[in-house]
């Protein structure tokens, strides 16, 4: 658990943070959305004091981080970082060792470490292990500056815009690889990101900035329907916000009884891609399945419209 | 890891061919002078010796490539950690003074460095020594401050974020970033080195001067033009020796191609 406890950072005269409070629960990931110069990124390097707070505490599980020493606190928190900073003249296995070296694990288990992660990345070892920086793609260097996050098997992890130069086929990939790996290893992460879009599919919360204060925090759900602020409604954009608000949700849990015609769709599936499944092939009902094809019922096009409806 | 260099290797070019003549050539001549004695002889008068004899070429060669050795390394190793010195947060307030000192050593003319230095050091190898040695600093500190400061933020930004302390994000990040540049100051400070080192002679030092200023005093070109040229094809082989290492460690960081 993350706890962040007044955090005030100055330049001057200029509040970049301002008194921004909140809580991060382990093995959740928490989303920091706001427009360019909102303080994001002075936020989140609070946390593993690249910057330190002109005022506030961060609390990690407890313990102030201002008592540990600082070496040892960036150890052991991973950092991917704006613009993924990797090493160049270090090939992609000794990046991705970096931690782990500075922490002093046994030859063996950093190689093993490598290539576990450079497999989760979909990186053949054989052929990214030896290679520079230089000659990988913007988008191999951002996995890798993420992998190397994730050495040392960390707690928690703070990622600063790391999908930012990705593109829209790449990134989807990243995030669902991102959200797996979550799941999977139960770190608590919090990601840095002016993509609400991103925010929203990712985050169990979302902290809104603006002019370095927080507007608001919640679970997605919270900003789509109640958002604070003219801003955070800017932010989620009217136009999709009916769209975004199915695509928090599965198809499950707006199964209706009863039987339709034509291809099923999984019920794991969001209710976003059954609206547009339905509109797409002009139904006004799906049949249901679960993951084995089982049927469960069906879902209407009327039942998804009062579920996309502003509640009450 | 898998070698990718090998991708990088590529044929000899014309220019290495060249290169590798002009070092066969200069080991030819110096390994046996007398064999060039009729190249030489035109530019002899009154039949005095071609070849230079009071002391063996070969010997005079290695003490002058000693001495700019010695004075080079002793320049690196104080202008690098001077410049780290001055880069490190503590050091700050000492580098505009440090750049001025540094700065004087090169506004004095070699000779008068020179003439300074005996009252001090004697006559033979230490002046000369000292006045390489303080004649190299200005490069290497410029080049090793330029490496140094101009580091991309993101990567020192990692290192800090990776939890490396200073002494590690010194010798693992930045120096081997500033490598290429650190080399660069070093080549320029040691080509011109071996072209200074010539005046040593003026005060008794053992080099390839003597070769040059015998010829001058007897007025026997065939002694100038010899010292030159031995002079001359060790700067050109040493610049590009030095140049082929700097490129070879700036590739793999991938801050330059080809
Ligand atoms: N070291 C500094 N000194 C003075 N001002 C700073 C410093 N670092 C950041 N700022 C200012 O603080 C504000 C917030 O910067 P920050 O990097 O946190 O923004 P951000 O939300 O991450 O923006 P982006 O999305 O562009 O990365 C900016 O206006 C920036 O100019
Ligand atoms: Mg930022």
């Amino acid at each position: 658990m993350i706890e962040l406890i007044g955090l005030t950072k100055r330049y001057g005269d200029a509040a970049v943070v301002d008194d921004v409070s909140f809580t991060v629960p382990a093995r959740t990931m928490t989303v920091i959305v706001g427009t360019s110069g909102s303080g994001k990124s002075t936020l989140i390097r609070m946390i593993n004091r690249l910057v330190e707070p002109t005022s506030g505490t961060v609390r990690i599980d407890g313990r102030d981080t201002a008592t540990v020493p600082v070496h040892e606190l960036r150890r052991a928190i991973g950092y991917a970082i704006q613009n993924h900073g990797l090493f160049p003249h270090r090939t992609v296995a000794q990046n991705i060792a970096t931690v782990p070296v500075l922490l002093g694990w046994d030859a063996k288990r950093i190689a093993a470490r490598v290539e576990t992660l450079l497999d989760l990345f979909q990186l053949d070892p054989k052929d990214f292990a030896g290679r520079y920086p230089h000659e990988l793609s913007g988008g191999q260097q951002q996995r890798i500056g993420v992998a190397r996050a994730l050495a040392a098997e960390p707690n928690i992890l703070l990622m600063d815009e790391p999908f930012g130069a990705l593109d829209p086929v790449i990134r989807a990939k990243a995030q669902e690889d991102l959200k797996a790996i979550q799941k999977r290893l139960g770190t608590t992460i919090i990601l840095v990101t002016h993509d609400m879009e991103e925010a929203i599919l990712l985050g169990d919360r979302i902290a809104v900035m603006d002019g370095g204060r927080l507007v608001q925090h919640g679970t997605p759900a919270d900003l789509l329907t109640h958002p604070a602020t003219d801003f955070v409604e800017t932010l989620i954009g009217t136009g999709d916000r009916p769209f975004r608000l199915l695509s928090l949700e599965a198809v499950e849990s707006a199964v209706e009884p009863g039987a339709a015609d034509g291809p099923a769709i999984s019920a794991g599936r969001t209710q976003r891609d059954a609206l547009a499944e339905l509109i797409w092939t002009g139904r006004d009902a799906l049949p249901v399945t679960d993951a084995d094809g089982r049927p469960l019922g069906r879902v209407t096009l009327a039942g998804l419209i009062a579920r996309g409806g502003r509640p009450s | 890891m898998a070698e990718r260099g090998a991708r990088a290797r590529r044929l000899p070019r014309a220019g290495t061919l060249i290169r590798f003549a002009a070092f066969a050539v200069l080991v030819l001549f110096l390994a046996m002078p007398e064999s060039f004695a009729p190249v030489f002889a035109p530019l002899t008068t009154n039949g005095a010796p071609a070849i230079y004899d009071r002391a063996p070429l070969i010997d005079l060669t290695l003490a002058h490539l000693g001495t700019v050795a010695v004075a080079s390394l002793a320049a690196t190793v104080v202008a690098v950690g001077l410049a780290v010195g001055v880069t490190r947060p503590a050091g700050a307030d000492f580098l505009p003074l440090s750049r001025s000192i540094v700065n004087i050593g090169q506004t004095f003319p070699p000779v008068a460095v020179l003439a300074l230095a005996v009252p001090l050091f004697g006559f033979g190898e230490r002046p000369t020594l000292f006045a390489l040695f303080l004649y190299g600093l200005l490069p290497i500190f410029e080049n090793t401050l330029t490496g140094l400061t101009r580091l991309p933020p993101a990567v020192l930004d990692a290192a800090d974020g990776m939890g490396m302390t200073a002494r590690q994000r010194l010798l693992k990040v930045e120096l081997p970033l500033a490598l290429p540049v650190i080399l660069e100051g070093v080549k320029i400070s040691t080509v011109i080195g071996l072209s200074t080192a010539t005046i040593g002679s003026t005060v008794a030092a053992k080099g390839l001067g003597e070769v040059i200023i015998a010829g001058l005093l007897s007025g026997n070109m065939a002694f100038v033009v010899q010292g030159g040229l031995v002079v001359a094809t060790l700067a050109v082989l040493l610049y590009d020796s030095l140049g082929a290492l700097e490129r070879r460690v700036a590739r793999r960081t991938g801050r330059r191609t080809g």
